[in-house]
């Protein structure tokens, strides 16, 4: 992944880790990636894998407790898109963040298969201290 | 999301519609547990759903084994091109009974 490029940045938000503000990032993230130049199919695509990742935040990292924080940043760099989203929760166990079988008809756990499959490529990590988390994904638009 | 209710030849059919998300999936899922009593089972029609993230397919997914244990029949009619986008990159566009009209479907039958 590439370092933050402040003159390429799209947007940063700040918000609370709650349910009810997922649908702003979404508008956000789909007028940021009409800005950046993605069509619409793959603008709608990529509000969903940031979602899934907002969500992975709202659900594992802070356990559905509303009093957390996360931030989302948006940069473009020529023809790549770049979204970072860290955290303040306790460092989560990276071996469980993993795509599942999708053989295995049961509810749950396709967030990270929708985002490795959007996605060119995603990472996670712990942030540096005694807690916090990041996930950057990158994508190539043209 | 708004969701109505309505039986339609012996089924119980869950309409649907705005954003089904992570705030109102819980809701989501309680609805379709609570309508499996239906004498058919539950069709649900997403034909107004604008958007569906996981956990709204969680949802389905739970109504859909819930039902298989009851032996009572469960679909999805009229799938919006925006849910429909979302069943397919969780494969689940081909396990899903999916039928454009509940007609279509209870001539399936």
């Amino acid at each position: 992944m590439q370092q933050h490029v402040e003159k390429d940045i799209l947007f940063e938000l700040r918000l609370p880790a709650k349910a009810d503000r997922l649908a702003l990032v979404r508008a956000v993230v789909q007028r940021a990636v009409e800005t950046a130049g993605c069509d619409d199919s793959l603008g709608q695509k990529l509000v969903i894998a940031v979602n899934e990742a907002c969500m992975n935040i709202i659900q594992h990292a802070y356990h559905g407790v509303n009093d957390g924080k996360f931030e989302l940043a948006v940069w473009k760099d020529v023809n790549m898109l770049y979204f970072r989203l860290t955290d303040q929760a306790d460092h989560i166990d990276l071996n469980s963040v993993k795509s599942r079988d999708l053989d295995d008809i049961k509810p749950g756990g396709l967030g990270i298969h929708f985002i490795s499959e959007i996605m060119d490529d995603f990472k996670i990590g712990h942030l540096q201290g005694d807690n916090g988390n990041y996930m950057e994904m990158i994508k190539t638009i043209e | 999301m708004k969701y109505n209710t309505r039986e339609d030849s012996g089924y119980t059919v869950i309409e649907m519609a705005g954003e089904v998300d992570l705030s109102c999936s819980p809701d989501a899922r309680k609805q379709i547990l609570h309508c499996l009593d239906g004498a058919l089972g539950v069709l649900v029609d997403l034909s107004q759903v604008s958007y569906i993230d996981s956990s709204g397919i969680a949802s389905l997914v739970e109504g859909y084994q819930t039902a298989k244990k009851k032996n009572l029949n469960f679909g999805l009619i009229g799938v919006s091109e925006a849910a429909m986008s979302v069943l397919q990159l969780a494969r689940l566009d081909k396990v899903f009974p999916i039928h454009d009209t509940v007609e279509d479907r209870v001539q399936g039958d």
